[in-house]
């Protein structure tokens, strides 16, 4: 079985989310209750001409992604998902050029909400571009997300888990 | 009169047009399979969804301020109030502050009916 925790993730598991694989985002890394995601620099993904300068709401895709992701990997069951809130903070812009790293982490879940903090860089952890911080609802609807039900069918078991 | 917004890239990609109503500027986002995020449902990404409110907000302040350079975003907050099905997404913003530095934009988003907004938006930005 293909573990879904570690630094060679399944990509099927940005290929099931149709815009995240139209803007070629690559899995870097999952863990329990965090995800890395690459995001490719495209010309197309500019909001500043001027100066190259990626959109901030293609940071916000980015974070919204490797947030959810996240999330799905801290819950123990099955159970769908829904972004609640997001808010972001722009620290300075990204480097034009340059891919695009989003890391999140689920630090909090209660019975109904989970908590997530995330942020993004191209180079170094410690000097990000971006911070975020997201809320998601638990068990939002019926429909269960593709994605959740990709993620359990290849967890690991539980004893398996690395922290 | 349907018009697309030329000179930003990002907003091209997403298939961004304006139009005009009674009460201004609204961005329009026509539905695509490659905007989804989850695909059973189906629904527009969170992401895609965000990014469209806070075009929104920059768009209007670039038609407030024509000639000026880019507005630079400094937070954005977006509240997802409904699932976003695949229809056509409409977008308002409405400028709160204007001020010399910082305007302080809020945005509203919504699909089939007004009355029930999909997503609701707010920022600030560097002038």
């Amino acid at each position: 079985m293909t573990p879904v925790f570690g630094t060679n993730p399944p990509q099927g598991l940005i290929t099931h989310v149709p815009h995240a694989e139209r803007l070629g985002m690559h899995l870097v890394e999952l863990g329990a209750g965090f995800a890395v995601i690459r995001l490719p620099y495209a010309p197309e993904l500019v909001g500043d001409p001027e100066r190259g300068v990626v959109f901030g709401g293609a940071i916000t895709t980015l974070l919204d992604q490797c947030s959810g992701l996240a999330v799905f990997c801290a819950v123990a069951e099955i159970r769908s998902i829904a972004t609640l809130d997001l808010r972001i903070d722009y620290l300075r812009a990204a480097k034009p050029g340059r891919d695009l790293i989003g890391r999140a982490e689920c630090y909090k879940l209660t019975t109904n909400v989970a908590f997530v903090r995330a942020a993004a860089w191209e180079d170094n952890e410690s000097d990000p571009f971006a911070s975020c911080h997201a809320s998601f609802m638990l068990g939002a609807n019926a429909t269960t997300s593709p994605l959740a039900l990709f993620i359990a069918s290849m967890k690991k078991q539980p004893s398996e888990r690395s922290r | 009169m349907r018009s697309a917004i030329e000179g930003f890239p990002y907003a091209e990609f997403l298939g961004v047009e304006v139009i005009h109503d009674q009460d201004g500027l609204v961005l329009v986002m026509p539905f695509r399979d490659d905007l989804v995020g989850n695909a059973r449902l189906p629904a527009i990404h969170g992401g895609v969804v965000g990014a469209f409110l806070e075009l929104t907000a920059a768009i209007g302040l670039i038609r407030e301020n024509p000639g000026r350079r880019s507005p630079r975003p400094i937070n954005f907050s977006v509240n997802y109030l409904r699932s976003v099905g695949p229809h056509e997404t409409f977008g308002r913003a409405e400028i709160v502050k204007h001020g010399r530095r910082i305007a302080n934009v809020r945005v509203i988003a919504w699909q089939e009916d007004p009355d029930q907004p999909v997503a609701a938006g707010t920022g600030n930005f560097l002038l």
